[in-house]
Formats: C-alpha cells, sequence, structure tokens
C-alpha cells in the first residue's frame, strides 16, 4: 500500500472556509495536494447526496468545511447543515459507511494554518486506512469497467 | 361491522363526505382498501383484526382526491400520517372527515385537529419490540457487517418503487428518484443505484416516518428498508425534541435548528 494516495475531495462554503484555504495559499503554507477542493455557496447547500456522489465516483476520504456557528454568510445555513449531518451520520453508521472517512470541520476565512492541518492530518488518516475498499466496490469506473467486459 | 357500515351510509347519504377510505375484502383472503362513493359500496365495508394497514396513504393520491370530500378509517399510524401531513401542510383542519375504530368496536369521530393530538398524546406510538430488536442486532455488527447486512438486503431490490407508493409521507409529484438531469439515482438496479435510492428515501423520510411500517410490508423482497427510518426516530427526538406525526403545527426537524444544538464530530 505504499504507492496508495489518497484521494480526497473537500465540500467547503464559498465565504469562509474557501477563503480560509484561500489565505492558506497566499501566506505561502504547503499542504498536501490530495485534496480536490469544490466550492459551494454555503454549507446550507451540500447536500448529503453529494457526498454520496463522492464516494461513488471514487473518494476514499471527504471534508466538509464551512463557517464557525454565528458566521455564516446567511446567518443560518451552517446551522440548518449542522442538523442535516448529525442525522446523516447516524444514518451512514447504521448503514455501514464508514463516518471515519468523512471530516466536518468549521474554518473561517483567517484561518489559513487550520485549513492546513485538516488536510494533512486527513490525508494522513486516509493514508493510513487505505483506498475505501467496500465503497470502491460499488464505484462507478468499477461498474463501468464490469459493463465494458460483460460486452467484449 | 354494521355500525360502520350504517354510519359511512348516514354520511354519504347527507353529502357530509362523497368518498370513504375503508378496509374490505380483496380476492382471496386478503383485506384490501376500498373508496365507498354510494351506498352499495358502504355496504361492503369491513373490519377485521386483519385491517391494520394505514389507509392515509390514499389521501394525497390524484385519483382519490378528485373524488370530492373524503372519509377514512384511520388507525393510530393513520392519524400520526394526518397529523404529519398537515404540519406539512398538505391536509386543512376539516378537510377529511376521519373515523377511528375503539378496542370495544364503538367509533370515535375525530372532528378537529385538536382532538386527534389529544388522542395520540396517550397512544401507543412506539416501534415493536421485535423492530427494535433487530435495529440493536444491526448496531452491535461492526461497520464492515453493516456495510454487508445491508448491501444483500440492498441487492434483492428491484426498484419497484412500492415503498415509495405506499409511504403516506412520499406524495411529492416529483420524486428526486425520478429526475434524470442529473440522474440521481441510477435507474438501473445494481448496489450502487440500490444504496443511493435507499439513503436518500431514508434520509428523506427522516424526522417525518410515522413508523407504520407500509413500505416494508408493501416490499415484495422482504427488505427490511423501515429500519432504516426508525433507527433516526431516537436521535432526532433526543437530539432535538421532535416526534412525528404528533402535533399539526409542528416544524420539521430538518428544517429548523437551535444554536445550541449538540455534536461532537465537527473539529
Ligand atoms: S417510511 Fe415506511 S414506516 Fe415510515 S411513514 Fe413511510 S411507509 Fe410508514
Ligand atoms: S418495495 Fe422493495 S424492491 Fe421495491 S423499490 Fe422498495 S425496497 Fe426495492
Amino acid at each position: 500500500m505504499q504507492d496508495f494516495e489518497p484521494k480526497i475531495v473537500a465540500f467547503v462554503c464559498n465565504w469562509c472556509t474557501y477563503a480560509g484555504a484561500d489565505l492558506t495559499g497566499t501566506s505561502r503554507t504547503k499542504y498536501a495536494a490530495n485534496v480536490k477542493i469544490i466550492r459551494f455557496p454555503c454549507t446550507g447547500r451540500i447536500d448529503f447526496m453529494i457526498l454520496m456522489k463522492a464516494f461513488e465516483n471514487g473518494a476514499d476520504g471527504i471534508i466538509v468545511s464551512g463557517c464557525h456557528p454565528n458566521d455564516c454568510h446567511y446567518s443560518t445555513g451552517n446551522f440548518h447543515a449542522r442538523r442535516r449531518w448529525i442525522v446523516f451520520r447516524n444514518l451512514m453508521n447504521f448503514t455501514g459507511i464508514d463516518t471515519e472517512r468523512i471530516l466536518f470541520s468549521w474554518v473561517s476565512a483567517a484561518e489559513g494554518f487550520k485549513w492546513a492541518d485538516v488536510v494533512n492530518n486527513t490525508v494522513a488518516k486516509i493514508r493510513e486506512m487505505g483506498p475505501y475498499e467496500n465503497y470502491n466496490k460499488i464505484a462507478v469506473s468499477t461498474l463501468l469497467k464490469e459493463e465494458v467486459s460483460n460486452h467484449e | 361491522m354494521n355500525e360502520l357500515i350504517n354510519k359511512v351510509t348516514k354520511l354519504l347519504n347527507d353529502k357530509t363526505i362523497d368518498a370513504f377510505i375503508g378496509y374490505g375484502q380483496g380476492s382471496t383472503d386478503r383485506v384490501r382498501a376500498i373508496f365507498a362513493r354510494t351506498v352499495e359500496q358502504a355496504s361492503k365495508l369491513i373490519y377485521t383484526p386483519a385491517c391494520t394497514f394505514n389507509l392515509s396513504g390514499y389521501l394525497l393520491k390524484h385519483e382519490v382526491k378528485h373524488l370530492g370530500k373524503l372519509g377514512i378509517l384511520a388507525n393510530v399510524a393513520a392519524l400520526r400520517s394526518i397529523m404529519q401531513l398537515a404540519s406539512e401542510f398538505q391536509i386543512k383542519d376539516g378537510e377529511v372527515y376521519i373515523l377511528f375504530v375503539n378496542d370495544d368496536a364503538s367509533l370515535t369521530e375525530f372532528s378537529d385537529f385538536q382532538s386527534i393530538e389529544a388522542f395520540l398524546e396517550k397512544a401507543n406510538i412506539d416501534i415493536t419490540p421485535d423492530e427494535k430488536a433487530r435495529i440493536e442486532k444491526i448496531e452491535a455488527m461492526s461497520v464492515s457487517e453493516r456495510w454487508e447486512f445491508w448491501n444483500k438486503e440492498f441487492e434483492k431490490c428491484i426498484k419497484c418503487y412500492a415503498c415509495r407508493a405506499a409511504c403516506p409521507m412520499c406524495y411529492c409529484h416529483r420524486c428526486t428518484t425520478d429526475v434524470n438531469q442529473p440522474q440521481w439515482i441510477p435507474v438501473a438496479s445494481h448496489e450502487r443505484g440500490n444504496l443511493d435510492y435507499h439513503l436518500m428515501r431514508a434520509m428523506h423520510l427522516a424526522g417525518r416516518c410515522i413508523n407504520c411500517g407500509e413500505c416494508a410490508n408493501a416490499c415484495p423482497m422482504d427488505i427490511p428498508l423501515n429500519l432504516l427510518t426508525y433507527q433516526l426516530i431516537d436521535p432526532i427526538k433526543t437530539g432535538f425534541g421532535a416526534t412525528a406525526g404528533m402535533k399539526a403545527d409542528a416544524v420539521y426537524a430538518l428544517s429548523t435548528f437551535k444554536p445550541d444544538d449538540k455534536e461532537n464530530f465537527i473539529i
């Protein structure tokens, strides 16, 4: 598993974490390049189906991050999101989806260093856990390959 | 059940209602829903120990709605469905004529939502001990055992959507399942599509499910999919103080929040 490079997708809000990640860059802080950042208007927009889609397209880990409570640009988006995460985490856990592979965090626009830590720690953790085999087995790419070989 | 037939006959005759949703004899020894619009049809109403399923799912169906003013024979699950639908602005107070059969076979007539709420406060709304035991058994498994367990169950799913059709809370005119731009839920019944469907169904019913069990009853493949939403009842109750289908003016737990909602996983 030495050459395993975790694929991490980060879903972040425009106003805090994305700006925070920008700050990480402008402060010339280096962090693991395994993460693909996808910007959303607000954590309230990060639907559970989007997380589902990340796993089934081959992500080994997911980061979801937005403004700290009381800092939401739209006042309450992150509060709503928090409730849904609580419920979705319960459901994931019950259906056997590994909740250790999704990290939820609050990273503000001033916390460039925290962002670097969040990414680095997540990458290190997922690297240790290895590829998300359970989900990879049913991932799009696997099924597509199967389909192709069935036709051959 | 003459009292029921007499009552419905009277309601139809004096035009209080145009149609009554109740139980009737199906082919073989099964019980089915009947929609009595005439006195003759009302005479076919029955009420036996087999008449347990939740009829409220019909209330919002287009074909039933257009029959006019509806009456319904409700059990506890149906009363809760009606409360939940009311809280989602799908049924107005007084819009549906509601009859309930008591243990001693007498009829109770619920004239308004308030009386239903008062009744439900004392009713037994818990999931059955058997369902509880099944949930606990799954919870005791390791993460990958749970994954295996559900994958085996979902593998059987043929995507007939009978569970969706049977659920009183699945009334959206355009379900996410049917959306194809983008195609959120793959049409094919492969593991990925089935998992997507079941996660979506459970999330969209989280905190709205009134544990009637109709989804699992309807499933031709015997998938215990009701456990997915049952398992979420407790965390939503303890975490947010909300129970579905108890109050007509309740606010849906997942469309509101408290600034001090507790969690232990966000860093
Ligand atoms: S999800 Fe199943 S148990 Fe819950 S309300 Fe719908 S049909 Fe009833
Ligand atoms: S009723 Fe059963 S087989 Fe049909 S879609 Fe629902 S879970 Fe799948």
